[in-house]
């Protein structure tokens, strides 16, 4: 299956897979529309320390311990793909404590919110990805 | 300062209805004009510190930025324009030395722009390429004069040793020190898939590109930097570099702020030290003298690689290169005056050497008349700009190009000119690790592979038009040229007609 993986070595810690990241659960044509006086809020996070970053999002773990640790069965497994169901969430945050990678994340409706690969916003590679400008975080086929 | 005399050459325009404030400009520009306002969620831009190299534009993600030149004018003068004022205030107030990079600006003529090319009609039938075979590999060294026979009447194998292109375009020296790490290994691995050659500059060459030494060209300049026998074996051709474009009659002064690690290692100087090359080289004071280093590095290599020597184009070229077609050399290579530099004297930059185009044509004519032109092959540099000034090149004589600014401007380069402050935005002239990084080798050498592929398309599509089917049957070619607005003696020394006739 195909995962967002990140090559540390190129990362800029320029923070545009954050916006990229923040403007694809919006259903705007237009990045500034989006995000203009917006703080965003997104699902994939750099990291950085005395000159070293890279960007953290959701691994999509072979056992995830968000999923066992989820209450209300809101966190599935599809395909590979761990999935939120917002109606079901009750926002104990159960998963946000147990993410080992600190990749769930509240919400601001209360409901946790995680990288989906943003499959639920359109086709293809994830818009982190392709927003990247040095080839930093890629989408592809690695050996389990 | 109080009085400050000079004014910010450009102005950072933002258009705060699309900016964001996610900051990306601010992070990504090494000479700190875009600052961050917290208490009122806001950025701003200091003007002064611009040096309009687009990386800002580039990654602004909602397209906010623009660089435009200011409108902020001296009083309108024929003679003395705001440039030549503004150097003299620069100059009343450090005392030094103007310096520049990259190739020379200034309004010359562009002799490339005025030539044009034919193509069939009617009574010569074209060809095309996507159709027919089309042959662009050049073979690049000294020419047997005659077929030889041994005693059965079998081809004896007189040939000497050759670089094999697979088209007419390699890319020009440029010094691991004065590029970066990243941009080195782009460049190296172009030229291992595109199978044409990069030249290692007087820098060395690092220990990691050793496997891509089929294709490199190994330099051997004034201060004999990062020179040993297994650097020599390891490429496949030796340039002597008696001199370069951007600064005919100059040395080179890399800083000793940037020799420092695999730099300082790869140079073999003392971390810290500078590195200087010197304007001559100190045992090269006649033909005599050349022919002397020509020969020890085929010795130390055993006769296995090519010799190219380079020089700048300077007023008594054609001479200079019939000596060097005597050396022993089986390449020249011929800098004109519009070549790159990491940093030059601007005077030296702005005002010496001549056109390319104009020393290539007579280097050779001169060549050709003394019947020594198949002792030697000619590669040219010195701002190739596409595609067509590689066909018109060839077509004056060459049998190669070299390029190096083109090279730079498809890794990022956006040619602002500041590559001796060191600072880099691309990640190209700078050894900052942070900004070296920008530059991912994998992105690079990708993009350096599609120019070439582009070009050579084009090349043929030029060629197919023009009926020929082989680039060695363009070489020399004055008939496919006509010029445009070029006066008698323009034509004369381009050896070629007026458009019309």
């Amino acid at each position: 299956m195909k995962r967002v993986y990140v090559n540390e070595q190129w990362c800029l810690g320029c923070h545009l897979c954050e916006y990229y990241c923040a403007f694809a659960s919006t259903n705007e044509k237009d990045m500034a529309r989006a995000l203009k006086d917006v703080k965003i809020n997104p699902r994939i996070r750099i990291e950085e320390k005395d000159g070293i970053s890279f960007a953290v999002s959701c691994r999509h773990c072979d056992e995830p311990l968000c999923v066992k640790s989820c209450i209300t069965g809101a966190l599935t497994k599809v395909n590979g793909i761990i999935m939120i169901d917002k109606n079901r969430c009750i926002g104990c945050y159960t998963c946000v404590l147990s993410c080992p990678y600190g990749a769930v994340y509240p919400s601001e409706d209360g409901a946790i919110q995680k990288c989906e690969l943003c499959i639920k916003t359109h086709e293809g590679t994830p818009k982190c990805v392709t927003g990247c400008p040095n080839g930093a975080i890629v989408f592809e086929e690695r050996g389990e | 300062m109080a009085v400050q005399y000079i004014y910010p050459e450009y102005e950072v325009v933002r258009n705060y209805d699309r900016c964001i404030a996610c900051r990306v400009c601010e992070r990504q520009c090494a000479n700190e004009v875009h600052e961050y306002l917290a208490d009122s969620n806001k950025m701003v831009a200091d003007d002064s510190k611009c040096v309009n190299c687009h990386r800002c534009v580039a990654l602004c993600p909602t397209r906010a930025l623009k660089i435009v030149k200011t409108d902020h004018t001296f009083k309108e003068n024929a003679n003395w324009s705001g440039k030549s004022i503004t150097e003299i205030y620069k100059q009343a107030e450090n005392g030094g030395v103007l310096l520049s990079s990259m190739g020379n600006p200034e309004n010359y003529p562009v002799y490339f722009d005025k030539l044009l090319l034919n193509a069939s009609q009617v009574t010569n039938p074209s060809i095309d390429p996507l159709r027919e075979p089309m042959e662009t590999r050049v073979f690049l060294g000294a020419k047997p004069e005659k077929i030889e026979r041994d005693e059965r009447g079998r081809l004896k194998n007189n040939l000497p040793p050759q670089i094999i292109l697979s088209m007419p375009v390699m890319f020009s020296a440029m010094s691991y020190g004065s590029i970066s790490y990243n941009a080195h290994e782009s460049l190296a691995r172009a030229a291992a898939e595109l199978g044409i050659l990069y030249n290692t500059g007087e820098g060395g060459l690092h220990e990691n590109l050793y496997k891509y030494g089929k294709h490199t060209i190994v330099q051997v300049a004034s201060g004999r930097f990062g020179v040993h026998k297994t650097y020599l074996d390891s490429g496949a051709a030796i340039e002597i570099k008696m001199g370069q474009g951007a600064k005919p009659g100059i040395g080179g002064h890399l800083p000793g702020a940037k020799i420092v690690g695999d730099i300082s290692k790869t140079r073999m100087i003392p971390e810290g030290t500078d590195a200087i090359s010197p304007a001559p080289h100190h045992d090269i004071y006649s033909i005599e003298d050349l022919r002397q280093l020509v020969f020890s590095l085929k010795e130390a290599t055993g006769y296995t690689k090519p010799v190219i020597v380079k020089i700048a184009a300077v007023h008594n070229v054609a001479a200079i290169a019939s000596g060097i077609a005597r050396s022993g050399a089986d390449i020249i290579a011929i800098d004109g005056f519009r070549g790159g530099t990491g940093a030059a004297p601007t005077r030296i930059r702005d005002h010496v050497g001549i056109p390319i185009e104009l020393a290539l044509a007579s280097v050779d004519k001169r060549l050709r008349e003394e019947g020594i032109r198949n002792n030697v092959s000619i590669v040219v540099g010195g701002s190739i700009r596409s595609s067509a000034d590689v066909v018109k090149a060839v077509a004056l004589g060459a049998d190669c190009v070299y390029i190096g600014t083109a090279a730079l401007i498809a890794l990022g380069c956006h040619l602002c000119r500041s590559c001796h402050t060191g600072k880099c935005n691309w990640g190209i002239a700078t050894q900052r690790e942070d900004l070296v990084k920008r530059l991912n080798p994998d992105l690079g050498y990708r993009r350096l592979v599609n120019l070439m592929t582009a070009w050579k398309h084009e090349i043929k599509e030029m060629m197919g038009g023009m009926g020929i089917n082989s680039i060695e049957a363009l070489r020399g070619n004055r008939l496919m040229l006509r010029g445009v607005g070029l006066n008698e003696k323009e034509l004369e020394i381009l050896g070629i007609k007026h458009a019309g006739e």
